[in-house]
C-alpha cells in the first residue's frame, strides 16, 4: 500500500531548504539536543533497535544491532563513517538528501557518534557529487557556528566533530572496508572480514559504517518515537520497520525519488509512483534495488506453499505484489538493496542490457581477489561475443560456470553483486540468449532505448 | 621542475591534514586538489604528495592507478563524461555518446585538437532519476536532449 511520508524529504521543496533555518524551522536539531541533553549512550542503541531500521546501503543489517557491537576501547577512539559513495547502478536517492537536507545528516551523525560512542564522523562522498559535498559542508559549518558540533555540542560536554572526505571514483568503495581503506588514503581494495569494522575499523579503531539515508532517519525514528516509527511500515512484524527513500528509473514515465513507508510493492512503484511503463509499452523486468539485485519479470508468481515461509501470505500472487522488504525480497532469491529499481520495457533488448550491466561490473572489479578479476572478465568478453552474433552455445552455457565460480569465493560481496544478476539474467532470459547465438545476432533489438 | 601549490591551495591542504589523525589520510584529498591546479597527475605531483603525506611514491602511485578520476597523462581544458550504465543507456545515453563524438570529431577517451575537450564514458553518476545525463567538470547537466547537449559543446568550444 502506498503511504506517502515527508520526513527525510521535508525540506526538499522548501525554499533554502538545505540551510540551517529551514531545517530548524521544521523541528531539526531538537533530537540531537535532547539526546546529548538526556540520554545515555545505552538508552540511544535500546532504542535505536526498536526503529528496525534495515540499512538503507544494500545489506539490510538493523542499525540498532549494528550500533550495539561497538565497545569502548581502552585507548583507541571510535569513528563512525557514513557510507555515502552512491554508486550501485540505479540508485540517486542518497544524493537528493545531501543537496536538499544536508542538515538531517549532520544532525544523525551527532546522535549516531553518541550512540556508538565517538567523536567524530566522517561522511565518505564520492568525489563526482560536488554539489553533495559543497551542501554537507556548508551544512557542517553552520551547524558549528551554531555551536551544534564542536568541543561542547549545544553546551554538553560530549564533543563530537563531522568531516567530508571524498574518494577517487571507484564503485568499490561502496564496500565497507573499502570504504575505509579510502578514507585512510589507500588503494580502495576489500579487507579480509574478520575483524570487523566494530572491533578494528577505520585507523586501527573501532568503527561503525552506516548509509547516509541510514543516518539521516535517525532524528526522524528518535522525533516519533522509535517503535512508532517502526509501526509506519506494513512490515513492522517482520522487524523492518519506517520508511525510506524509493527510487525508480529507466523506461517509466515519471522517473524520481519518493519517501514511502515500507511495504510498498514493486506494482505501485512501477505504475504508480513511476507513472507506468514508458509508451504504456509491456514491462519486461525489473531490476529491484540497484544492478546488483537479480531482476524479476512480471511473470513470475510467488511459491510458498510453507506457512512458515516469509511469503506464505503472498503465495500464487505475482512477484510484483510482494511488498518491498529486505526479508521478503531475499525470499524471492533477489534482494531489495538499495529500493531503487530500474524498469525494463519489451522495448529493450534484455541481451544488450546484460552485457551493459556485465561490463559495468568488469570495469569495477578491484582485481584483488582472481574468480572476480578473471570472471567478471569472462562474462564481458562472452557477452560482447554473443552480442556480436559470434557466440557459441558452449560460451552460453559457460556464463552459469563462471558466474558460479565467482559466487563464494572473493573477499567481499562484489563477487556476488556480479554473479547474482549474471545468474538472474541467464536463468530469466535463456531462450533471448539462446535466440542471439543460433541468429547470429539478428534475433534482437538491438537496442535498449524505445 | 618541482611541483608547488599555490598560497590559498597551501591554506586548504593544511585544512585537510587537520581532519584525520594521521597525514596518510589525506593522499586522496591531496592528490585531488594537486589535480585541480595541475589538470593531471605527473610524476611531479606524486613525489609532492607523497613527502606531505609522509608516504612512499610507490604508495601514491598505488592510489593514482586505483582510482579512476586521477588524470594519469594531461587532458583537456574541459573534461566531459557521459555515463553509459543500464539507467541512462535505456533513456539512449548511447546516443548521447556518439552524437558528441561526432559534433568533437573525436572517439571515447581522446582530446580535441584545440586541448579544449576530453571526452569519456562514466560508470553509473547517481543521476538515474534524469538520464541521460553527462557531467561537465564539476556539474552535472541531466534530462539530456540532443540539441542541449550541442549548446552545452558549443558553449565548451568558445570558453
Amino acid at each position: 500500500m502506498i503511504k506517502h511520508t515527508n520526513y527525510l524529504s521535508r525540506t526538499y521543496k522548501l525554499p533554502d531548504g538545505h540551510k540551517l533555518a529551514a531545517y530548524e524551522g521544521v523541528g531539526g536539531y531538537k533530537q540531537a539536543r535532547r539526546a546529548l541533553s538526556t540520554m545515555k549512550r545505552e538508552d540511544v542503541v535500546e532504542e535505536v533497535k526498536k526503529a528496525n531500521l534495515r540499512g538503507r546501503g544494500g545489506a539490510g543489517f538493523a542499525c540498532g544491532v549494528k550500533w550495539s557491537f561497538m565497545r569502548p576501547h581502552p585507548t583507541k577512539p571510535a569513528y563512525l563513517v557514513i557510507n555515502a559513495d552512491e554508486g550501485e547502478p540505479g540508485t540517486f536517492k542518497d544524493r537528493t538528501i545531501m543537496e536538499l537536507n544536508p542538515h538531517s545528516v549532520v544532525e544523525g551523525c551527532i546522535i549516531g557518534c553518541l550512540g556508538i560512542g565517538a567523536h567524530a564522523a566522517y561522511i565518505d562522498v564520492r568525489d563526482e557529487l560536488h554539489l553533495s559535498k559543497a551542501r554537507l559542508w556548508e551544512a557542517i559549518k553552520e551547524a558549528r557556528a551554531k555551536g551544534y558540533l564542536g568541543k561542547r555540542p549545544f553546551g554538553v560536554d560530549y564533543e563530537v566533530e563531522v568531516y567530508v572526505h571524498t574518494g577517487g571514483g571507484a564503485y568499490i568503495c561502496g564496500e565497507e572496508t573499502a570504504l575505509l581503506n579510502s578514507l585512510e588514503g589507500r588503494r580502495g581494495e576489500p579487507r579480509f572480514k574478520p575483524p570487523f569494522p566494530a572491533q578494528v575499523g577505520a585507523f586501527g579503531c573501532p568503527s561503525t559504517v552506516n548509509n547516509l539515508e541510514t543516518i539521516a532517519a535517525i532524528p526522524t525514528a528518535l522525533e516519533l518515537g522509535c517503535e512508532e516509527f517502526s509501526k509506519l511500515s506494513a512490515l513492522h512484524d517482520v522487524r523492518d520497520g519506517g520508511t525510506r527513500l524509493f527510487g525508480v528509473s529507466g523506461h517509466v514515465k515519471t522517473p524520481g525519488v519518493f519517501e514511502c513507508c515500507v511495504g510498498l510493492t514493486l506494482r505501485e512503484l512501477v505504475y504508480d509512483l513511476g507513472g507506468g511503463v514508458l509508451g504504456d509499452a509491456k514491462l519486461l523486468g525489473v531490476i529491484p534495488g540497484g544492478s546488483s539485485c537479480p531482476i524479476l519479470r512480471p511473470e513470475e508468481i510467488v511459491h510458498a506453499p510453507d506457512e512458515k515461509s516469509p511469503l506464505h501470505r503472498w503465495h500464487g500472487q505475482s512477484v510484483l505484489d510482494v511488498p518491498m522488504g529486505v526479508d521478503t525480497y531475499r525470499a524471492l532469491g533477489t534482494m531489495l538493496g538499495t529500493c531503487c529499481a530500474i524498469v525494463l520495457s519489451d522495448k529493450a533488448d534484455p541481451v544488450l542490457a546484460f552485457h551493459n550491466l556485465m561490463r559495468f561490473y568488469r570495469h569495477e572489479s578491484c582485481g584483488q581477489c582472481t574468480p572476480c578479476r578473471e570472471g567478471t572478465g569472462w562474462i564481458e568478453r562472452i557477452l560482447d561475443k554473443i552480442v556480436a552474433g559470434e557466440g557459441s552455445m558452449e560460451e552460453l552455457n559457460l556464463l552459469h560456470d563462471v558466474a558460479s565460480g565467482i559466487m563464494g569465493n572473493t573477499i567481499c560481496a562484489f563477487g556476488e553483486g556480479a554473479a547474482m544478476p549474471a545468474l538472474g539474467f541467464v536463468q530469466k532470459f535463456r531462450p533471448e540468449l539462446e535466440a542471439y547465438v543460433t541468429s547470429g545476432g539478428k534475433s534482437g533489438t538491438g537496442r535498449l532505448t524505445p | 621542475m618541482a611541483f608547488a601549490l599555490t598560497p590559498e591551495r597551501e591554506i586548504e591542504l593544511a585544512d585537510i591534514f587537520g581532519r584525520y589523525p594521521n597525514k596518510m589520510a589525506a593522499t586522496i584529498p591531496a592528490l585531488h586538489l594537486c589535480q585541480d591546479q595541475n589538470g593531471w597527475v605527473s610524476p611531479e605531483v606524486v613525489a609532492f604528495v607523497a613527502e606531505r603525506c609522509e608516504v612512499s611514491v610507490a604508495h601514491v602511485q598505488g592510489v593514482v592507478t586505483f582510482y579512476t578520476l586521477f588524470n594519469q597523462k594531461p587532458v583537456g581544458q574541459h573534461q566531459v563524461w557521459v555515463c553509459r550504465t543500464l539507467s541512462c543507456a535505456l533513456r539512449g545515453a548511447d546516443d548521447v555518446l556518439h552524437h558528441c563524438e561526432k559534433r568533437l570529431g573525436i572517439h571515447v577517451g581522446e582530446t580535441t585538437k584545440d586541448g579544449k575537450i576530453t571526452l569519456r564514458t562514466a560508470e553509473c553518476l547517481a543521476a538515474c532519476g534524469q538520464a541521460p545525463m553527462m557531467q561537465v567538470d564539476k556539474d552535472y547537466h541531466e534530462n539530456l536532449t540532443l540539441e542541449q547537449v550541442d549548446v552545452i559543446l558549443d558553449r565548451l568550444k568558445r570558453s
